[in-house]
């Protein structure tokens, strides 16, 4: 299926993009995250959570979503 | 209560709505980029009771973003400046502050005497530890983080909504992501962050709208794009944080922010400004610094020597390359002493700047 992705703060930095559409065949949003650092080595290193249609969501959640998002933590102030 | 008619003539605020802010007492944790505007649209609202705790001095890379400073107060310290500005701007407001690092130690009992929380601090470690704080004070906090040009804001444990551990669980690894001064950041992005962050504040004060607790929002300024998404409370991280309850006073926080701001090259340094210049190297090394009174403080015997700083002067480190007057910088930070430099050469450029230039030190022993 087609699904957006977002990305924030320095995830958007390892991908160079704020948003992209893959077509994946992912079942599971952690083999999703398999395809994605596939794609982006630098991934791995960086802290993140995942929304799905815009709501936070465990990695052994089921791919069911045309909206992913990458949310890393920020600490500036 | 002229002062405040723009609020009195909103229906959804009016007098009784006024008089709930000027009862509100509320602490902000960090007077920097985000806490500055919080303090300001809080005091002209005329929350009741302004709690401030930093323990950093104003410099002057601050001035590009943190609005409530001026020339006049470089190197004074953040709390106590801001004050001076806020009870100008209206006296009716109790301001106290708190000239010292938030800690697990005084954190708790600090907390208690406030109803919102707001964190614009700028490191994990703190932010953490306003979190589990604020859980087992069980005080609501008003969240705003940033990174270059986004920020993020949430309100946390409120009203048995999530708390930034149901989010992010544990803080990320260890300069995984950049804290402190590490990073630039376009200066209108705290006040927009900040501004939002006052905002949610005085809908809580007031309980107002749909606050914003089972949410994240991130802004980004470049896009003008916000992404709101939904949290969930997570029971399990909250337990872990109210059953280590006990010993939350216990812990140390360590607050590591090698910030470029406190590196000085010896170009930069004003010789006739009251300094104590201190060589961190090991006795037996060599050259020594000639030409001005040199504090010898070996940075394996450091935190033995903490008392030979002399807090009203301004204090610049040295080694051999700048590397471990790096690391002594860092421990000053820990200890809460301000106005400290590193001195991005070393000992051998010092006395060749000195040769040349012959310059003589005002010194006051």
């Amino acid at each position: 299926m087609l699904i957006t992705i977002k990305y924030f703060g320095q995830i958007a930095e390892v991908t160079q993009k704020n948003e992209e559409q893959i077509e994946t065949s992912a079942s599971h949003i952690s083999e999703l995250l398999d395809a994605l650092n596939q794609k982006y080595k630098e991934l791995k290193n960086k802290d993140f959570q995942i929304a799905q249609n815009q709501e936070l969501v465990a990695t052994e959640t089921k791919l069911s979503g045309a909206e992913i998002a990458l949310l890393p933590p920020f600490s500036g102030g | 209560m002229t002062r405040y008619s723009r609020h009195i003539i909103l229906p959804e605020i009016g007098e009784q709505g006024q008089d709930k802010i000027n009862q509100a007492k509320v602490l902000v944790v960090g007077a920097g980029g985000l806490g500055c505007p919080v303090l300001q649209y809080l005091t002209a609202a005329g929350v009741g009771t302004i709690g401030i705790i930093d323990f950093d001095a104003v410099e002057l890379s601050n001035l590009q973003r943190q609005v409530l400073f001026g020339a006049s107060v470089l190197g004074k310290n953040k709390a106590i400046a801001a004050k001076e500005r806020l009870q100008d701007l209206n006296s009716e407001v109790s301001i106290k502050t708190y000239p010292e690092a938030l800690t697990h130690q005084n954190a708790i009992k600090l907390f208690q005497k406030y109803d919102i929380i707001i964190d614009g601090s700028d490191n994990f470690e703190t932010r953490y530890l306003v979190n589990d704080a604020c859980i087992l004070t069980n005080k609501p906090l008003v969240f705003g983080a940033i990174y270059k040009f986004e920020g993020q804001v949430s309100v946390f444990n409120y009203k048995n909504g999530p708390s930034y551990r149901c989010v992010f669980p544990s803080p990320p690894k260890k300069d995984a992501v950049p804290n402190c001064a590490d990073m630039g950041v376009i200066g209108v992005l705290p006040g927009i962050i900040g501004n939002m962050q006052a905002n949610e504040v005085l809908k809580i004060i007031l309980d107002l709208g749909s606050v914003l607790s089972g949410r994240i929002l991130y802004y980004n300024a470049l896009t003008a794009k916000t992404s709101t998404l939904k949290i969930r409370r997570n029971e399990t991280a909250i337990q872990m944080v109210l059953t280590a309850g006990y010993q939350f006073q216990n812990k140390t926080i360590n607050i590591s922010c090698p910030s470029n701001d406190k590196t000085i090259a010896i170009a930069d340094i004003d010789f006739d400004e009251n300094i104590q210049f201190i060589d961190v190297r090991e006795h037996h090394e060599q050259p020594k610094v000639l030409g001005l009174p040199v504090t010898q403080l070996p940075l394996s015997q450091f935190q033995n020597g903490l008392k030979s700083i002399e807090p009203n002067k301004k204090k610049i480190l040295f080694c051999q390359s700048g590397i471990r007057s790096q690391k002594a910088l860092n421990i000053l930070i820990q200890h809460n002493i301000n106005n400290v430099f590193s001195l991005k050469e070393g000992a051998n450029a010092l006395n060749i700047y000195i040769k040349e230039t012959q310059k003589t030190l005002h010194h006051d022993n």
